[in-house]
C-alpha cells in the first residue's frame, strides 16, 4: 500500500463516518459541523487525485460561506428535534433492511472488476489545473456554464417570492415626516391649577 | 455563430423572461395583465421561431452536448402550446386567490427553459441541467400559496424527493461515465454497441441508478408516492402545469437517456420497465377508485397514463417509441383541459376540490361540462376521441412484438379506470345540484377550454393531423 492509497483511504474512513453522524446526531449544530468535516475530507480527496482547484474551492466555498451561512440559520431557527425525530424508530427496520440489501448488491457488483482502468499517468509538472478549467468552462462548456448561472438567478427568484411579503402591522418609520415635525406637534403646554395632596388622617 | 442558430429558441425565451423579470418589477398591482400578455406572447414566438427553423437533418451543436432534431421541435411545440394553456387557465384562478403575481408566470418561464434544454440535451450535464432548472422551478411554484400548509408541506416532500431522485440520477451517470469515459449521449450508445455484451455488469449497474431517476420523474410506480400528495397540496393551478408540460420533458428524458443513450441495453432495461408498467397499471388505476378528491384521483390517473407511456417504450421498436410519444402529447393537452375546467369553477367561492362538488354541473353550464365529459371519454380511450388512437397504437405495436398477455393486461386495467371516469361524468349530468356552482372564468379560458375539448374530438377523428408527425420524430 502506498502512501496514497494510505490517504485516500483514511479521509475516506472519516468522510464516511462524518457522513453517518451528520444524519444521526441530535443536533443539529453538531450536524452541520460534521457536514464541514465531510467536505474538509472531500477536498483532500480531491486534491489526491490532482484537483487542487476544486479541493480549495470546496474549502472556501463550502466550508467558508456556504456552511458558516447555514449554522447561522440552524442557531436562529428553534426546530423541534423530537417531532422531526418521530417516526424514525419505526421506519428504520424496513429502511435498516433496504439498505443492506442495496449494500450486498453494490459491493457484488462493483467486486466484479467492473472498473478496469488503470490510473492514468500523473500531470506534467507545468500542468495547471486552474488553467485547464477556465479553458473548457468559457468554451466547450460554455452553455452549461450559462444554465448553471439561470439556475442560480431563479434561485434568487425563488427565495424572494417565497420570502418577501406585506406585513400590514409592521411599523415604518418616515424621515421625511420626521423632520418635518414642529415642536407643537409633540409638545402640548397645559395650564393647571396647583393641588393639594391630602393626606388623609389615619 | 452557427453554433448558436440551432439554440435561438432558448436564447429568446431566456432573454425575455430577463425582460419581463424587469418589466415586472415597475408596473402596478393592477396593471398584472401585462405580465401575462407579455408572457403569452413569449411563448407564441418562440413557437413560431421553433416551427420556421426545423432543420432537414440532426444538428450537434456546443461541443455535441445540444441537439436539435425532428423530435426535439415536436416536443418543444407542445411544451409551448401546453404551458401558454396552462397559463390562460391560471389567470382567473389566482386572481380569486391573491396569488396573480408576475413570478407565478416568471417561474413557469424559466420552468419551459429547462424542459426545452431536457428535450435538447445531447450530453448528461446539459440534461442534468435543465431538470435542475425545471426542478427548481416547480418547487418554488408550489410553495408560492405559502399562508397555506397543506401547499407548503407538499412543495417540501416535492422538493425533498426530487432531490433524492436527482441524487440517484447523478450517481448512476457518474458511474456510466466512469465505465464509458464520455458524457456525450451519443458516444455512450457508440462505446456501448463497440463493448458488446463485455462489461455488461458495470453498465446494468450505472443503469439501474438512472432508470430510477428517470422513474421517478416520470411518477411510475413505485417511485410515485409524491405524485398524489404533491397534485393535491399544491395550488390546482400548479397542479395543471406539474401534471402537463413536465411529462413531455420526462419523456424526451427516457429517449435521450434509455432509447439513444442505452438502446443497446434494450434487454436489460425492458426488465425493468416491464416491472413498471404492469406495477404502474395496476397501482395507478385500483387507487383511484376510492379517491373522492377529483385532483388525488387526477393524479393516480397520471400514474395509470404513465404506465401506457412506459408501454409503448419497453417494446423496443420505432413504432413503439412513436406511440409513446404519441401518447405523451395527448396526455398533456388531456389533463391540461381536466384541470382547466376545475380551475374555472368556484362553488359557494370555494376552489374544486372534491368530485362531488361538480354535481349538477350540467345544469348550470351545460357546454363546460360537455367539454369536460369529452376530456373524460378522451382519458377512458372510448373510440371517437383521441385517448382511444393513442391506446390503440401504444397496444399495437405491442401486440406486433409479441407482448400478447401485456396487451391484454392494459385493456383489463383500462376498463377498471373507465369506473372513475365515468364517475364524473355521472356527477356531471345525473346528480342534482345542491349548491351554487360559478364560472369565474374570462373570455380566454372559455376559448381555450372549447378548443381544448374540441381538439379530443378533431384528433379523434382525424389522428392523421398528429400521426405523421410522431412516425417522422423517430424516423431517423
Amino acid at each position: 500500500m502506498t502512501f496514497q492509497m494510505f490517504l485516500f483511504y483514511f479521509f475516506a474512513t472519516i468522510q464516511v463516518f462524518a457522513g453517518l453522524r451528520m444524519i444521526s446526531v441530535r443536533n443539529p449544530v453538531h450536524a452541520a459541523l460534521f457536514l464541514v468535516l465531510s467536505f474538509v475530507c472531500a477536498a483532500s480527496l480531491w486534491i489526491l487525485m490532482e484537483a487542487e482547484f476544486l479541493g480549495l474551492l470546496i474549502v472556501l466555498v463550502y466550508v467558508g460561506a456556504v456552511l458558516v451561512l447555514f449554522l447561522f440559520v440552524v442557531m436562529m431557527l428553534d426546530i423541534n428535534i423530537a417531532q422531526i425525530r418521530e417516526g424514525f424508530a419505526r421506519y428504520l427496520p424496513i429502511a435498516a433492511v433496504a439498505a443492506l440489501v442495496m449494500v450486498v448488491q453494490m459491493i457484488w457488483v462493483l467486486n466484479d472488476k467492473v472498473f478496469k482502468a488503470s490510473a492514468p499517468p500523473p500531470a506534467l509538472p507545468e500542468y495547471n489545473n486552474t488553467e485547464a478549467l477556465g479553458e473548457v468552462l468559457y468554451t466547450q462548456y460554455v452553455l452549461q456554464f450559462e444554465i448553471a448561472a439561470v439556475i442560480l438567478l431563479v434561485a434568487i427568484i425563488a427565495a424572494i417570492a417565497l420570502t418577501l411579503r406585506k406585513r400590514p402591522t409592521t411599523k415604518y418609520q418616515n424621515p421625511g415626516e420626521q423632520i418635518k415635525v414642529k415642536r407643537n406637534d409633540r409638545v402640548r403646554l397645559v395650564q393647571m391649577k396647583a393641588e393639594k395632596n391630602e393626606v388623609e388622617p389615619e | 455563430m452557427s453554433d448558436l442558430v440551432p439554440v435561438i429558441p432558448e436564447i429568446f425565451i431566456l432573454t425575455m423572461t430577463c425582460v419581463l423579470l424587469l418589466v415586472d418589477l415597475f408596473i402596478k398591482e393592477d396593471q398584472r395583465d401585462i405580465v401575462y400578455w407579455f408572457s403569452l406572447a413569449i411563448l407564441a414566438s418562440a413557437f413560431l421561431l421553433t416551427y420556421q427553423g426545423q432543420p432537414s437533418e440532426r444538428e450537434l451543436v456546443f461541443g455535441a452536448s445540444f441537439v436539435r432534431d425532428s423530435l426535439s421541435d415536436i416536443l418543444k411545440l407542445f411544451v409551448y402550446v401546453v404551458s401558454a394553456g396552462v397559463f390562460i387557465y391560471a389567470r382567473d384562478y389566482l386572481k380569486l386567490k391573491g396569488m396573480y403575481k408576475g413570478e407565478f408566470f416568471l417561474l413557469g418561464l424559466f420552468a419551459v427553459l429547462g424542459m426545452m434544454l431536457m428535450i435538447s440535451s445531447a450530453s448528461f450535464l446539459t440534461l442534468y441541467l435543465g431538470l435542475e432548472l425545471l426542478a427548481l422551478s416547480l418547487y418554488a411554484m408550489v410553495a408560492l400559496e405559502y399562508h397555506s400548509a397543506r401547499a407548503s408541506e407538499a412543495a417540501m416532500k416535492y422538493f425533498v424527493l426530487g432531490a433524492v431522485a436527482s441524487g440517484i440520477l447523478l450517481y448512476g451517470m457518474s458511474i456510466m461515465y466512469g465505465l464509458t469515459g464520455t458524457l456525450n449521449i451519443y458516444e455512450i450508445q457508440a462505446r456501448l454497441l463497440e463493448a458488446g455484451d463485455a462489461g455488461r455488469t458495470g453498465v446494468a449497474f450505472a443503469m439501474v441508478f438512472i432508470l430510477v431517476g428517470v422513474a421517478f420523474k416520470l411518477g411510475a410506480v413505485p417511485f410515485h408516492m409524491w405524485v398524489p400528495d404533491v397534485y393535491d397540496g399544491a395550488p390546482t393551478a400548479v397542479t395543471n402545469f406539474i401534471g402537463s408540460a413536465p411529462k413531455i420533458a420526462a419523456f424526451a428524458m427516457v429517449v435521450r437517456l434509455v432509447i439513444e443513450g442505452m438502446g443497446s441495453l434494450h434487454e436489460q432495461w425492458l426488465q425493468i420497465f416491464l416491472v413498471l408498467a404492469v406495477l404502474s397499471l395496476l397501482i395507478g388505476n385500483v387507487l383511484a377508485i376510492p379517491q373522492t378528491n377529483i385532483k388525488r384521483m387526477l393524479a393516480y390517473s397520471t400514474i395509470a397514463h404513465i404506465g401506457f407511456i412506459v408501454l409503448g417504450v419497453l417494446v423496443g421498436t420505432a413504432d413503439g417509441y412513436s406511440a409513446a410519444l404519441f401518447y405523451t402529447l395527448v396526455y398533456a393537452l388531456m389533463s391540461m383541459g381536466g384541470f382547466g375546467v376545475l380551475l374555472m369553477l368556484r362553488r359557494e367561492g370555494q376552489e374544486i376540490e372534491l368530485i362531488n362538488d361538480l354535481k349538477g354541473l350540467n345544469d348550470r353550464h351545460p357546454w363546460l361540462a360537455f367539454m369536460m365529459m369529452l376530456l373524460m371519454i378522451s382519458m377512458i380511450g372510448i373510440p371517437g376521441t383521441v385517448g382511444f388512437v393513442a391506446k390503440l397504437w401504444v397496444l399495437e405495436a405491442l401486440i406486433h412484438e409479441g407482448f400478447i398477455s401485456l396487451a391484454v393486461f392494459a385493456v383489463v386495467m383500462s376498463v377498471i379506470g373507465a369506473y372513475y371516469y365515468l364517475r364524473v361524468i355521472k356527477t356531471l349530468y345525473f346528480d342534482k345540484p345542491d349548491s351554487e356552482l360559478v364560472m369565474t372564468s374570462n373570455w380566454d379560458s372559455r376559448l381555450l377550454v372549447s378548443a381544448n375539448g374540441l381538439a379530443m374530438l378533431v384528433l379523434g377523428l382525424f389522428p392523421g393531423l398528429l400521426v405523421p408527425l410522431c412516425v417522422a420524430a423517430f424516423a431517423g
